[in-house]
């Protein structure tokens, strides 16, 4: 790394640090308004995210399908767009497993599961790839339209639960056939977690080495951080924004393959529970770079992971975890104001320069 | 002849689910109106349509007084949107990614405090009969109309004359077409876009206490299915004209009255799916109304979203 991005990177984490410092005291205030001692909140949001190895498990296995909905905001994010389709990526993904999956009993398991996956990738890459030449071809802007793609999502998976692919002996909970069970992923060696976890991390990884080490990656940069100057260069717009809505819905609709192939075993209203909402504040705390969203969706999924157990000890709704959520949210945005005006944590200037 | 009977009383449900679903979308896309023509996008609005749900619902619980719950939606509706205000009011802050950031904090803080009260039944705002002069139910029911509906019609009448005739409407104008103009001119850039966007948010959590004060008439997590993120689109389509967004929110309103409305003839079918009809309508709207090659016709310059 040179210097300065050593500096950039020094200055982004300090930010960050700061601002998730800020949250928990906001949110140490709120909760003290409601009677509780902020201190034990603390101390409960500790136990339920990373004290023990099973609550590591679990806000690692929360972790999993954030990494992939984070890649679905950051990698547009690259090229300058602003997509929140997340959520409803990972139901399409999630519904493309549950339809080629039940026709692939027959296979061999790594076949069946690499075919379900590229269908879950393939669907979540179209949906959002289709926003994103919407916005080229057509001016609709992509934040509106995948907000918009979310709610159709949910409504086409309603209405395929409810009767096309109905379950209809699972009678206790609305949802579709299951995949057979050779289908099924299970845990990663040593760990509690499924493999959507290590899939996430190889997706961030490999993102993060496209957009920094390739020419295409270069060039969505350029694209990114000037749309003129990336005409001027000659660089294929149009494609480039396109192919980077594909990749980040392909994530998001790997994240709903692996619920299904690794959670649920079936599409039901668990699948739309705020993945790809969470995901947009893990893309913009890892300032939409590939490799911090790893760390930033553990944190966040520690956050979720503790919830529950939040609930149980202080009798709190479930919102909790989203109103907690909202605060960093807003205070993560609040503190790109910051960047470049505190002193010591920018680049040193050489003599001269 | 009973088909035709059947496929008229569809109607009657579409124009009177037209008219009771629209007001929510009236508001919220004149109070996105008032901000967007100051130069800021609030995506931000479906939350404080929930949190102005919750509060008045909350609010009529406690007192008994339903008026006094629509005065206190529109004050926490206004309050949340004087936090996007301030944020966006720094430098570098991108005003979309503010308005998903209230989105989720707004709906989080009103299912969380709103718990207590999903139990408890408010009194509802009272509404006026125009359709006395018929024997038929449907259309009875179809035309009982509720005050809010005509103080919207009214608000969208004189925002219209306002932001023409009038001296803040004209500053307003300024600020949201041309900042460097305004400031040129001496006006304060961001005291005038917090104005706008705390007057959209009293207004849209008045369309959210509509919610669940008069229809559909309770408090629950489920209560808006997005509408008041619609209620943004509604705006591009209606051109950042008030009146248009009364004629917009009419025809949203009738998109999500279809279901209820052809399940009342029997039609379940897909039912989720026409439940989609108003976020297709939108999108379908929005392909066919942008354009690559020039901004739409009536944005505010320095509005982010149609460009």
């Amino acid at each position: 790394m040179t210097p300065v991005a050593i500096a950039q990177s020094r200055e982004a984490v300090t930010i960050n640090v700061a601002a998730f410092l800020l949250t928990l005291a906001l949110f140490g205030v709120y909760v003290t308004f409601l009677g509780h001692n902020p201190w034990d909140v603390y101390y409960v949001l500790w136990l339920g995210s990373f004290a023990r190895m099973i609550s590591i498990e679990s806000t690692l296995t929360n972790a999993a399908p954030l990494m992939l909905t984070a890649l679905c905001t950051a990698i547009p994010a690259r090229a300058g767009l602003l997509v929140i389709g997340g959520e409803g990526a990972l139901v399409v993904g999630a519904l493309a497993a549950v339809l080629v999956g039940v026709t692939l009993g027959g296979l061999p398991a790594w076949l069946g599961i690499t075919l379900v996956g590229l269908s879950a990738a393939i669907a979540g890459g179209a949906w959002i790839g289709a926003a994103g030449a919407l916005r080229q071809r057509r001016g609709v802007n992509e934040t509106i339209s995948t907000l918009l793609l979310n709610y159709i999502a949910i409504a086409v998976m309603y209405h395929l639960i409810s009767g096309p692919i109905r379950d209809y002996e699972r009678v206790l909970k609305t949802s579709s056939w299951s995949i057979p069970d050779s289908l099924r992923v299970g845990e990663m060696p040593f760990i509690d977690v499924h493999w959507g976890l290590g899939v996430g991390v190889i997706a961030c990884l490999v993102l993060y080495v496209v957009m920094r080490r390739t020419s295409f990656g270069f060039g969505v940069d350029i694209l990114g951080g000037n749309q003129r100057a990336a005409q001027v260069a000659g660089l294929p717009i149009d494609r480039m924004v396109i192919l980077c809505c594909f990749a980040g819905g392909a994530a998001a609709g790997l994240a709903g393959g692996f619920e299904i192939m690794a959670v649920h075993g079936f599409a039901s209203e668990s699948l739309a529970v705020g993945f790809g909402y969470a995901g947009i504040l893990v893309a913009f705390l890892a300032r939409q770079n590939p490799a911090a969203i790893i760390l930033m969706a553990i944190l966040l999924g520690g956050i979720t992971a503790s919830g529950g157990l939040l609930q149980r000890r202080f009798d709190l709704p479930d919102a909790t975890t989203q109103v907690l959520q909202g605060i960093l949210f807003m205070i993560v945005l609040a503190s790109n104001a910051c960047y470049g005006r505190i002193g010591f944590l920018q680049p040193k200037q050489k003599a001269g320069a | 002849m009973e088909g035709d009977a059947g496929w008229l009383s569809v109607l009657v449900a579409i124009l009177g689910g037209a008219i009771r679903v629209s007001t929510p979308y009236l508001f919220v896309s004149l109070g996105e109106t008032l901000t967007e023509k100051g130069g800021r996008v609030n995506l931000g609005l479906e939350g404080v349509l929930v949190m102005g749900a919750m509060t008045g619902y909350a609010t009529a619980v406690l007192t008994g007084e339903p008026w006094f719950g629509v005065l206190v939606a529109g004050c926490a509706g206004a309050m949340l949107s004087l936090v996007h205000g301030l944020i966006c009011s720094l430098p570098r802050v991108n005003d979309i990614a503010v308005g998903i950031a209230l989105f989720i904090f707004g709906t989080g803080l009103a299912f969380f405090l709103g718990k207590a009260f999903i139990n408890p039944s408010a009194p509802r705002l009272p509404s006026i009969s125009l359709g006395g002069w018929s024997d038929v139910p449907q259309i009875r029911s179809a035309l009982e109309i509720n005050v809010l509906f005509l103080v919207g019609l009214a608000l969208a009448l004189f925002i219209a004359w306002g932001l023409r005739n009038t001296r803040w409407g004209l500053v307003l104008r300024t600020v949201g077409d041309s900042s460097e103009a305004a400031e040129a001119l001496g006006y304060r850039v961001n005291r005038v876009r917090i104005a706008g966007t705390v007057a959209g948010g009293f207004l849209s959590g008045i369309g959210g206490s509509y919610l669940s004060l008069y229809f559909p008439g309770t408090w629950n997590e489920g209560l808006s299915s997005g509408q008041g993120l619609m209620a943004v689109t509604l705006v591009i389509f209606a051109r950042w004209d008030p009146i248009r967004c009364f004629y917009a929110s009419l025809l949203f309103g009738g998109a999500t009255a279809l279901g209820p409305a052809l399940q009342t003839v029997g039609i379940t079918a897909n039912y989720y799916l026409y439940g989609a009809a108003p976020y297709f309508l939108t999108l379908g709207l929005l392909i066919y109304s942008s354009s690559r090659q020039h901004a739409l016709a009536g944005a505010p310059g320095e509005v982010s979203i149609s460009r």
